[in-house]
């Protein structure tokens, strides 16, 4: 792997993240995946190490670090499961808005439980209606004297139903489209506020997903964050930088099929020899390692991009969350095949993580959006 | 300190278990004859609990020239201090070259802090022991690393020499009931039955079958038993058998057995003459706990398993299949 | 409650070397780590110091890279960590081992309780938990699966046996050794590592626990090394195949039985 140069503080949490998923995680990862069960005991060994603080500032109880640590963290839970890391990165997702749009106050009271790791975070933006047309929601927000009434459906939340901390994209003013979406913090008890059945998933199995739904749900008028109208452009804001975070995923994906396929290629002999002496295995592999090499370098310049406070970082960390997506689909499609008939069967660890990537080239942003950010960006520079 | 050459004698702690003397009593006193003869000495044994003056001439049955007998309610349970202040005060009386006591827990337990009172040297564990002719020296081997190292420890300038000694490793003293022996029953004042120490409650928990470290076959799981109930099937094939059944590791942490049947580095050293590894892969952490077993036996579906690795049979295959054939067969015979 | 946990640092069991002309373990460049059976210790060391205040002090005897052992105590939650660390200590046996240990201790003073693993991987012996208490005179209790409860000066710990289990009470300061039934270690934390990394580890040399010359080292040990020998590879075993396989495998145990 390539030196990046990691500060000791960086050093210290791969280390760390490592240890908690060598021996905790991968070894509970298949029962996991196959029970669609929450993983809250490796929720709780990962809150008593302190990373769910990593990208939280310290005076809110986190550790000082930002994006990259973050991703640090993901990729090394995702190389044991998907799933599980995807609890700790969506409570991430879920706490941006709050970091990049919440008053102090909001901070103060919020972000220690979730540095904590108390109490997990979920972000809600897809409706029926509106997957990659985040323009289209429905779910609206009614200002009554000091208090917002919320009505609508999201669907396919991560965290949902786990999470105790919500935020919320909801239409304050319809007429004026993308300009009317505004975000709300809502908080799991709310009055009105309640969850549908949890979806039964190809992957990430140990994530849990499911429907919010607002029924009158009336929540105090402080829990707006930011001002009206700036929902939308809020969301688009979260996504520019927690795109790395679902490219760090990937990576992990990505480097735990290798890792697999490699220690599998080394021991499983055929033709008398170790599958490894042949040039067709060599091959894939060599390719395998570089596209991964490769990922990793662009997950982990898009994160120090947005830790430098870069403007414009969006179609950089598109990039990021594209290729590593794809690169982890790839990887984990080509270590099944290197498994052979062993790879299709569940027992061997090759086909979870086939199952587990697919999501990460679909999810915060589908790669088609992607692109179409990267390419805007492009023309959008050539003008200049 | 008085002179090496003052000390003679082998002497035998015995291992009894509510008066009832364990095996590894008669397999240190069969070595402890052995080495006697080589010294041209005799062989004590020491039978500290409660009505167990009775149990005296099975010892020497199987052996032991004298008995020293300390009967007394005040030990009915093994506790260090007390143990140590009779066994010590009784060494020092009679000087006794070599001590020996079984490397069970409570043997390793009382043999150090003897060790220390008496500033003598002791060597846990040994599988072997002999006497260099030479110098008198008893040479104790013991395994390291699970047995891949065999270290020999000499104790030339402390007497007695000391060592615990693992069950099943030595034979067992003939039994002659012809035999005949001194018993000498002591009568100890007070003080030396104090403890600090007090005992609240015995509890048996493994009393219905037999014991890991006695067994001559054990039948051991691993991850690959998949669930708690798929080890009946290791119970059934034990016992037809006449073994005990153990675990690996995994097959502890996920509860499916109890930690006193774990075999290995965080559990028991076992070395029984049959061990049958079924859906164990044979992590090294497993494999410095039972491979200085006489025969090992491998039952694992993934042939890269590194279980076969120690093994000296194997069966490529279904656990769930083959353990109950096995067991069939052998009820057939029986 | 006043804790000390003793622990050492062994080579890695999955690293594990041996020199084939020496007979030794090869040291150079293996990974080391803490005793399994000493994280056991560590962990109830800490979770009675959450439930009953005080502090836990990380004591090792070793090389002076020794020390990365107790910073991964301290980054656990040890409070202070100790090396006793001396060329004069080298070749100790149990007896010697025990005694520098409890010099340690004797200087470190205010006790209530002493965790040990059960056992070393490497040495094997189970000696130096009840050696410390015979040196310092205080009681102890082996193997240690659960402590029940600590008041009024005693503890109350069951103590595993072969058979089962001894329900047992012990006045304080008392040892117990430990055995892994009893808790699930943690893992370190972040701030815990952080915190490991700039404490300063108290080194003591031998003169500075007032341990006795001759009751150190190879001088001050008992026993002594005669010989090592490496055990034969097992030989390359024999797998049975085909519907044949259970039937080869049920005479080749009655051989073995016989």
């Amino acid at each position: 792997m390539i030196d990046y140069l990691l500060n000791d503080q960086q050093i210290m949490i791969r280390d760390l993240c490592r240890q908690i998923t060598d021996e905790k995680i991968r070894p509970a990862a298949a029962e996991y995946d196959k029970n669609e069960k929450f993983p809250w005991d490796i929720v709780k060994v990962i809150a008593q190490a302190d990373l769910f603080g990593v990208y939280i500032e310290e005076k809110y109880g986190g550790m000082g670090g930002g994006v990259f640590e973050l991703c640090l963290a993901t990729e090394e839970f995702s190389k044991g499961c998907a799933g599980i890391a995807l609890c700790y990165s969506a409570t991430a997702l879920g706490a941006y808005p709050l970091i990049l749009y919440g008053s102090d106050e909001q901070k103060q009271k919020y972000l220690p439980a979730i540095a904590r790791g108390e109490r997990l975070a979920a972000f809600g933006l897809t409706e029926p209606a509106a997957g990659s047309d985040a323009s289209a929601l429905q779910t609206t927000a009614e200002k009554q004297g000091d208090h917002y009434i919320l009505n609508g459906v999201k669907h396919f939340i991560t965290n949902g139903g786990d999470a105790e901390i919500y935020t919320i994209i909801a239409m304050t003013d319809k007429e004026k489209g993308a300009r009317g979406a505004s975000l709300f913090l809502v908080e799991k008890g709310t009055p009105g506020f309640s969850f549908g059945k949890k979806e039964e998933k190809m992957g990430i199995r140990a994530s849990s997903t499911r429907e919010l739904i607002f029924n009158d749900c009336k929540i105090p008028k402080e829990n707006l964050l930011g001002r009206e109208g700036m929902g939308f452009i809020a969301a688009m804001k979260t996504f520019d930088k927690s795109r790395p975070g679902i490219g760090a995923q990937a990576l992990g994906i990505a480097q735990g099929a290798l890792d697999e396929a490699l220690k599998y290629a080394k021991q499983r002999k055929q033709f008398e020899k170790s599958i490894t002496s042949f040039q067709g295995i060599q091959w894939m592999l060599a390719d395998m390692a570089t596209e991964v090499e490769a990922a990793r370098a662009l997950v982990y310049a898009s994160a120090r991009e947005v830790d430098a406070g870069k403007k414009d970082i969006g179609s950089h960390s598109a990039m990021a969350k594209m290729y590593a997506s794809d690169v982890a689909m790839k990887v984990a499609v080509d270590a099944v095949q290197i498994f052979g008939g062993y790879g299709y069967m569940r027992e061997y660890p090759a086909e979870k993580y086939m199952r587990d990537a697919k999501i990460t080239q679909i999810y915060e942003g589908t790669n088609q959006i992607q692109r179409n950010i990267i390419a805007a960006g492009l023309i959008r520079d050539s003008v200049r | 300190m008085s002179e090496i050459s003052e000390y003679k004698g082998v002497w035998v702690l015995c291992e009894h278990r509510r008066g009832i003397i364990q095996p590894v009593t008669y397999e240190l006193l069969g070595k402890a004859r052995e080495l006697a003869d080589k010294l041209g000495c005799e062989v004590s044994c020491l039978l500290l609990g409660v009505k167990v003056k009775d149990k005296a001439q099975e010892l020497i049955h199987r052996q032991a020239d004298k008995v020293y007998v300390v009967d007394d309610p005040r030990i009915e349970h093994v506790l260090e201090e007390p143990y140590t202040r009779i066994v010590s005060d009784l060494i020092r009386k009679h000087r006794p070259e070599i001590l020996l006591l079984p490397a069970t827990s409570l043997g390793r337990s009382l043999s150090s802090r003897l060790a220390v009172e008496l500033k003598a040297g002791l060597t846990a564990d040994c599988i072997g022991l002999d006497i260099n002719l030479e110098d008198r020296c008893l040479l104790q081997t013991k395994p390291v690393f699970g047995g891949t190292i065999m270290t020999t420890i000499v104790s030339r300038t402390h007497r007695p020499q000391m060592a615990t000694v693992r069950p099943k490793a030595m034979k067992e003293g003939v039994c002659d009931p012809q035999r005949k022996g001194v018993v000498e029953v002591l009568e100890l004042q007070e003080s030396f039955f104090s403890s600090r120490v007090k005992v609240l409650d015995v509890v048996d928990e493994v009393a219905s079958t037999i014991y890991i470290m006695d067994a001559n076959v054990i039948v051991s799981g691993g991850r690959g038993m998949v669930k708690a109930e798929n080890f009946k099937m290791l119970e059934d094939l034990a016992k037809v058998l006449n073994g005990a059944v153990g675990a690996s590791r995994a097959a502890v942490d996920e509860q499916w057995i109890p930690y006193s049947h774990q075999v290995g580095q965080t559990g028991k050293t076992v070395c029984p003459k049959i061990y049958i590894a079924c859906g164990i892969s044979g992590q090294i952490q497993h494999l410095v706990g039972m491979q200085s077993s006489d025969t090992i036996i491998a039952i694992n579906k993934d042939p890269s398993a590194p279980i076969f690795k120690v093994a000296n049979y194997g069966i490529v295959g279904d656990v769930f299949d083959i353990v109950p054939r096995l067991t069939k067969r052998f009820q057939e015979d029986l | 409650m006043n804790i000390i946990v003793c622990i050492k640092q062994v080579p890695d069991t999955a690293d594990i070397k041996i020199d084939p002309v020496a007979k030794r373990l090869l040291r150079e460049g293996i990974k080391s780590m803490i005793n399994p059976f000493d994280m056991y210790a560590i962990e109830e060391g800490l979770r009675l110091k959450e439930k009953l205040g005080g502090k836990v002090t990380a004591l090792t005897m070793g090389p002076p890279q020794a020390e990365s052992a107790l910073r991964e105590a301290v980054s656990l939650g040890c409070d202070e960590a100790i090396l006793i660390s001396d060329g004069a200590f080298t070749g100790s046996d149990t007896l010697a081992t025990s005694y520098a240990l409890s010099c340690a201790i004797k200087k470190i003073k205010d006790y209530d309780m002493i965790f040990c693993g059960k056992q070393s991987l490497d040495g094997d012996t189970a000696h130096v938990g009840p050696g410390i208490a015979g040196h310092l005179n205080i009681p102890q209790i082996v193997n240690v699966r659960k402590i029940q409860d600590i008041k009024e000066g005693r503890v109350t710990a069951h103590r595993m046996t072969e058979y089962g289990y001894d329900v047992l009470e012990a006045e304080l300061p008392c040892l117990l050794t430990v055995v892994k039934d009893i808790n699930v270690p943690r893992l370190p934390s972040l701030k815990g590592k952080m915190k490991a990394k700039s404490t300063a580890i108290t080194v003591w040399k031998a003169a500075d626990i007032q341990a006795e010359e001759n009751r150190i080292g190879a001088k001050g040990s008992a026993t002594e090394v005669w010989k090592v020998t490496t055990s034969p590879a097992r030989p390359q075993g024999k797998i049975f195949e085909g519907e044949g396989a259970v039937d080869q495998l049920v005479l080749t145990l009655k051989g073995l039985m016989k």
